[in-house]
């Protein structure tokens, strides 16, 4: 117990709580259940990102080229659902995850065959995913008038009292949880960022780890990717710009150590949900818009400097003790 | 003749113009509509405008064309392949602001009349320029546009593109300066959603928290007021809060439909096609001369009054609503 109440975690959803009671004391309203729930749900789509980015991160590795990954798979759904508006929603999302699955396959084949570092594989499909975007569109936007209502109405559905988007958001996060704690996959994504030397002599391939990363990771891109062009019942090149960094940062935020091989799911969770939050609770407590760009880097910052601090005390603990008990055992 | 009138000039010339210009009256007038592409829904309809206005004034062949993908050197082309068909006037949406001024110099230098419209030629390419509105007349429209939902006044809030973004800024600067004139009509806040749709949509549900009473939202920006009406859907805010602003036919017929947004306003290429046809003919048929603060008649659509840049506003924007949607979403 003491345990959580120290770690990172503990740190986390302190500082969520002390967020919502300041944003509370400007705008009440900010807090009543049916408005969490609403930020929940606006969350969701960093959320689901951000679980596919930490297992990649896990692996030493980024992956840059989510929010292209999510605009193309989007768009294709988007295009799929203007040509043929009766088919069936389930068949949309088999094809958003398998499309968005082989893109990520694309940067983990890359990563793995070609060895090239993955921030420089990701940089460029990531380009190469928005210049596909464009070719297949020709640069024209599908609208809402051109898809069925089906496909709009699915993330928006209610269910149990939230809608399916929030779902999708819990339900990845306890899959990819039971994942990475209850699968030899899932342990070895710690074991090849934690030290991928002795990985090696365990018997584990670096490379294919990380290439199972990156295809969860493009998987739930493409996911996200429906929906976020049905929630916003509209599909464009721009979509989605520059979300990779702020699902990169929802990471951080939530502790997964970008040297890879250290951070939890619940730290993605806690992470994603405090940009979440601050993102939602902005536009309320009437905060110039001079100062809200500033603020989010900010509080990425505060997060990133305990994030390194806690990570260092922790090192000096252990080499002191150990440096005390070297001479012990020397007298022995 | 228009070679003749360019070699010798001036007034001396008159009654041998006069003369020629009836004994050549049987040719019909050929005006050539040059577009930035062809293909594209937008000129097409300026096409069927510029169709009508050669109706209207009897004896005018419209030449629409254009090359097949928006470049300066296709335009140029069918720049040198009209000077070759030695046709009387040139009106152009220009791909490019300087690369057509020299073609166009060499079309000129032959007699013919060279305008250029919604989208301009440096002043040395071209007699006069038509832009489809000016800023003064956007300001007014989108704060016209939402006034006239609220007869008896109320709150109204603006959701804009960045905080640097010239011409939204611009076009909420000349609406501020007109609110005078709309007694009761409150602007309660301006918000920026940075052209993101997810911001967007955020900022619009935002505001609607921060003031329960709005009764518009004005979103000069055609990301920001399609995420603003999907915001105002999902919030159940349908018939209470009214989209409005700036935005395509085709990206807002969903919003139409719904009810979120009862009008919003852009121009009318048809309009925009018909003014250039009547522009080109005055001054090709040296009914009108295009000389700073001349005042040129443009049929329906009133007369065009040229600036020191021989520039002109056709109109205020054009005002979408239930009633036309239909026919305008498959345009542009």
């Amino acid at each position: 117990m003491t345990r959580f109440l120290k770690s990172r975690e503990a740190m986390l959803t302190g500082a969520i709580l002390a967020l919502l009671a300041l944003i509370a004391s400007r705008f009440p309203g900010f807090i009543a259940p049916g408005n969490l729930a609403r930020v929940f749900t606006d969350t969701s789509p960093l959320l689901i990102l951000a679980l596919g980015q930490t297992v990649v991160i896990l692996t030493r590795c980024i992956d840059l080229s989510v929010a292209a990954n999510l605009a193309l798979s989007g768009m294709v759904c988007a295009m799929l659902n203007a040509a043929w508006p009766g088919l069936p929603v389930p068949v949309i999302l088999a094809v958003a995850v398998t499309l968005g699955a082989i893109m990520g396959m694309a940067n983990g084949i890359l990563v793995w065959k070609l060895q090239i570092p993955p921030i420089v594989v990701t940089l460029g499909t990531m380009t190469i995913y928005r210049g596909i975007i464009f070719l297949i569109s020709d640069g024209a936007w599908v609208n809402a008038h051109e898809m069925s209502a089906a496909f709009t109405g699915f993330p928006r559905a209610s269910l149990l009292g939230l809608p399916v988007l929030a779902w999708m958001g819990i339900l990845a996060t306890a899959g990819v949880a039971l994942m990475i704690a209850r699968t030899p996959l899932g342990r070895a994504f710690y074991a090849v960022g934690g030290n991928p030397h002795a990985a090696v002599y365990t018997g584990l391939s670096v490379g294919r780890t990380q290439f199972w990363a990156f295809t969860l990771s493009g998987a739930l891109a493409g996911l996200t990717g429906y929906l976020w062009v049905a929630r916003y019942a509209v599909a464009y090149v721009d979509i989605a710009a520059g979300f990779e960094l702020e699902v990169v940062a929802a990471c951080v935020i939530g502790g997964i150590s970008i040297a890879g091989g250290a951070g939890t799911i619940l730290g993605t969770l806690l992470g994603a949900l405090f940009l979440g939050i601050v993102k939602n609770a902005l536009p309320v407590v009437d905060v110039s818009p001079f100062w809200q760009m500033a603020i989010s880097g900010s509080a990425i910052i505060v997060a990133v400097t305990l994030n390194t601090r806690s990570a260092r005390t922790k090192g000096r603990i252990i080499l002191r003790s150990a440096e005390h008990r070297a001479p012990e055992g020397a007298a022995a | 003749m228009k070679l003749t009138r360019r070699l010798f000039g001036g007034a001396a010339m008159a009654t041998a113009l006069m003369a020629a210009g009836a004994a050549q009256a049987e040719d019909p007038m050929r005006i050539a509509l040059v577009v930035k592409a062809l293909g594209i829904g937008f000129f097409e309809a300026a096409a069927k405008g510029a169709e009508e206005a050669a109706q209207e004034l009897g004896n005018v062949e419209v030449i629409y064309t254009g090359p097949t993908d928006t470049t300066a050197e296709g335009q140029i082309e069918v720049i040198n392949a009209l000077i070759a068909q030695q046709v009387d006037a040139i009106a152009i949406s220009a791909n490019d602001t300087d690369a057509l001024v020299p073609a166009l110099k060499k079309a000129m230098q032959r007699g013919i009349t060279v305008i250029s419209w919604d989208s301009g030629v440096a002043p040395e390419g071209r007699e006069l320029h038509l832009n489809p509105s000016s800023n003064p007349l956007i300001g007014n429209m989108i704060i016209k546009l939402a006034a006239d939902e609220l007869p008896e006044g109320g709150k109204v809030a603006v959701l804009s593109a960045t905080t640097t973004s010239t011409n939204q800024n611009t076009w909420i600067d000349e609406m501020n300066k007109v609110m005078d004139n709309y007694k009761g009509i409150e602007v309660v806040g301006t918000v920026y959603g940075d052209d993101l749709a997810d911001k967007s949509y955020r900022e619009a549900t935002g505001l609607m928290q921060t003031y329960p009473d709005l009764d518009a939202i004005i979103a000069p920006t055609s990301v920001g007021i399609v995420a603003a009406a999907r915001a105002v859907e999902d919030a159940g805010k349908v018939g209470q809060v009214n989209v409005t602003g700036l935005g395509l036919p085709s990206e807002m017929a969903g919003a139409i439909e719904s009810g979120a947004s009862k009008s919003f306003a852009i121009w009318n290429p048809i309009d925009l096609g018909y003014s250039a046809t009547m522009l080109a003919y005055q001054l090709a048929t040296d009914q009108a001369e295009a000389a700073p603060g001349a005042e040129i008649p443009m049929g329906r659509m009133g007369t065009l009054t040229l600036d020191e840049n021989t520039e002109g506003a056709m109109a205020d924007p054009f005002v979408y609503d239930a009633s036309n949607i239909e026919d305008f979403k498959s345009i542009f």
